[in-house]
């Protein structure tokens, strides 16, 4: 008896030394797969980063490191000795993403909330009519065409907002959340109370589906700081330009211009830096990204898990 | 139906904005799908260009040119759905197993991090890493004597880097949402198989793995139902107008932009639209049906 307890005693020890001898393996593979892949993530930004605040000859010359071989800010100079053109991009982007983000908002959070009330009786019509668009759509000439020629919409703020407005995915995303955020219960005892839908909407939806607001306003905002498509395809005058395509824009016109060059003999890059303009225009054109992004990953994070998979 | 949404007025009003942005945004375009069997003139507008009826489609057949943007399109899809889940799957169980709390916060964040940078941003990390003249790879390739090599004409590199892109931009979201199921799963099961005397690689196996087949088979049905949409912002911030890499690289979306924008071939360009959005439509019926008679809970609609 006491021999059996032993022995058992002897193998539950040998497995758990076993366990933790796999775990410590296990824990080393792990930490550097990670590691390894952080690194890899992270590199590019270092090499625009770098790239920036590198002298140009230093760039022509020696080619791109990983740290500046020798360390100036004419890129960022030669990029500010002429702000006006960035500043209006600025603003364009700027004002775009702030009203898209809120205008955006309001349609996606009243949609959702309709959508998931069981008391509208046509709601699986509607939530069909707009998933639809996914499945099926006329394609990006016609949609073109319909927006540039018989809306007129060509170099208008109208343009750069409308069609990032929303996504189906998005009202999904919403309609998930308030219906996990907001009981069936409180919305039948305003209406008791006597509150119209909007009043519920307003004062009850709004603050309780507030982590779930901030997520799809992300989206959205996101949405609207990186689009350059929209710009490249409705934009001609260079005043209202997106950042992101000015930035798109000056990287091939640098190139061009670089290209022309070597054709006609006539060297340009010794009075223009034109490789660490280019960088430093890129540093300047993500920078409110990258600083923001540690303040607002979490709420894309908690977002996504709970929305995007229901179970 | 009137009175019902006069029962529901308000609501109705609430969801209005909703439904007439999808109407134009969406479904006023598909009038347009007319293009495709039109040799389209600028003077003539949608109903004045000379009908050619299924010429464009011909054309696009004959030359090639179909075929070869089909299967670039699907090759590419598959490649980021199998390799991105995989690796996303992969790191997800590596890192959910880590028990440092701040180191997995932050490798987290910056596993994430790539997701929100724009394409154009793309566009010049892989300038800066892969020019002749100056590229990072180069001057790494140059200080072991084995470059410079000219990456922007040689096509076969392409088809690797836009998949490495694209895992790098997209690893971090997709991890966050297999992490997620991670978390879901019931601590019982662990505590139970280590009772049991199951080791750490038992556990990732027999529990983590087959628990994540939901997400997975989800995620998965989701992107097939998509195989015929291309990444447009990746492969053309990647490639741009670099006619070398085509033939490698081009996808229908870049196809129909370049008809749009550069050669103005509006006709053509409409009719590679509708053969995408008509077949991408017919394939995700199919797979639905499919789904739906095997098991109906994975079913998309």
């Amino acid at each position: 008896m006491s021999t059996q307890t032993h022995t058992q005693r002897r193998i539950r020890t040998q497995t758990r030394a076993k366990d933790s001898e796999f775990n410590l393996a296990f824990q080393l593979i792990a930490y550097s797969v990670i590691i390894i892949l952080s690194l890899m993530c992270l590199l590019p930004f270092l090499l625009i980063l770098s790239g920036s605040f590198s002298s140009n000859e230093s760039i022509v010359r020696d080619g791109y490191h990983l740290f500046p071989t020798h360390f100036s800010l004419e890129g960022y100079k030669m990029v500010f000795k002429f702000p006006t053109q960035v500043l209006k991009a600025y603003g364009v982007t700027v004002f775009t993403t702030v009203v898209g983000t809120t205008l955006g908002l309001f349609f996606i959070t009243m949609a959702g909330f309709v959508l998931q009330r069981k008391d509208f009786k046509y709601r699986n019509t509607f939530s069909f009519f707009i998933y639809f668009t996914t499945l099926f759509g006329g394609g990006l000439v016609p949609w073109y065409i319909m927006l540039a020629n018989y809306f007129n919409l060509t170099d208008t703020y109208t343009v750069l907002i409308f069609p990032g407005l929303m996504t189906p995915f998005l009202i999904i995303l919403m309609k998930n959340f308030i219906r996990s955020a907001v009981p069936d219960e409180l919305i039948e005892s305003a209406k008791i109370d006597g509150a119209n839908d909007f009043r519920i909407y307003f004062s009850i939806v709004l603050k309780l589906a507030m982590p779930g607001i901030a997520t799809v306003g992300l989206f959205l905002a996101l949405g609207y700081w990186n689009d350059w498509f929209t710009s490249s395809l409705f934009i001609n005058n260079p005043d209202m330009y997106q950042l992101q395509f000015y930035l798109y824009n000056t990287m091939n016109t640098i190139t061009f211009i670089d290209q022309m060059a070597i054709g006609t003999g006539v060297t340009l890059s010794q009075d223009v830096p034109t490789e660490s303009t280019k960088m430093a225009m890129a540093i300047i054109v993500t920078g409110p990204i990258l600083f923001l992004y540690p303040f607002v990953q979490r709420y894309f994070v908690k977002g996504l898990t709970i929305g995007a998979v229901k179970g | 139906m009137l009175k019902e949404l006069n029962k529901n007025k308000i609501m109705f009003l609430m969801l209005l904005p909703t439904l007439i942005f999808f109407l134009i945004n969406s479904y006023f375009p598909m009038v347009g799908i007319y293009y495709a069997f039109t040799s389209y003139d600028f003077a003539g507008g949608l109903f004045g260009s000379p009908f050619v009826g299924l010429d464009n489609f011909k054309f696009l057949w004959q030359s090639g040119m179909l075929l070869k943007l089909t299967t670039n399109t699907v090759g590419y899809n598959l490649a980021f759905i199998i390799l991105g889940n995989g690796l996303a799957i992969f790191c997800a169980i590596m890192l959910s197993e880590i028990r440092g709390k701040l180191f997995k916060k932050i490798t987290q964040s910056v596993m994430f991090l790539p997701y929100f940078i724009s394409f154009v941003l793309l566009s010049v990390i892989a300038y800066n890493m892969f020019n002749y003249e100056s590229g990072f790879v180069n001057t790494v390739l140059k200080r072991f004597e084995a470059g410079p090599v000219d990456i922007y004409n040689t096509p076969w590199i392409w088809v690797f880097l836009i998949i490495i892109f694209y895992l790098w931009k997209n690893l971090g979201y997709s991890m966050v949402i297999y992490l997620a199921a991670i978390t879901g799963i019931s601590d019982e099961y662990y505590e139970a198989a280590r009772i049991d005397g199951a080791n750490i690689f038992q556990r990732i196996w027999y529990i983590t793995v087959p628990m994540l087949k939901p997400t997975f088979v989800i995620l998965l049905l989701f992107s097939l139902g998509s195989i015929m949409k291309g990444q447009f912002d990746l492969f053309y911030q990647l490639i741009g107008n670099n006619g070398v890499l085509y033939n490698a690289t081009d996808i229908i979306d870049t196809y129909v932009y370049r008809s749009l924008k550069v050669t103005f071939d509006i006709g053509m360009a409409t009719a590679a639209g509708l053969y995408q959005s008509l077949f991408g439509f017919i394939l995700i019926m199919t797979v639905n049906y499919i789904i739906r008679k095997i098991n109906e809970d994975y079913a998309l609609f």
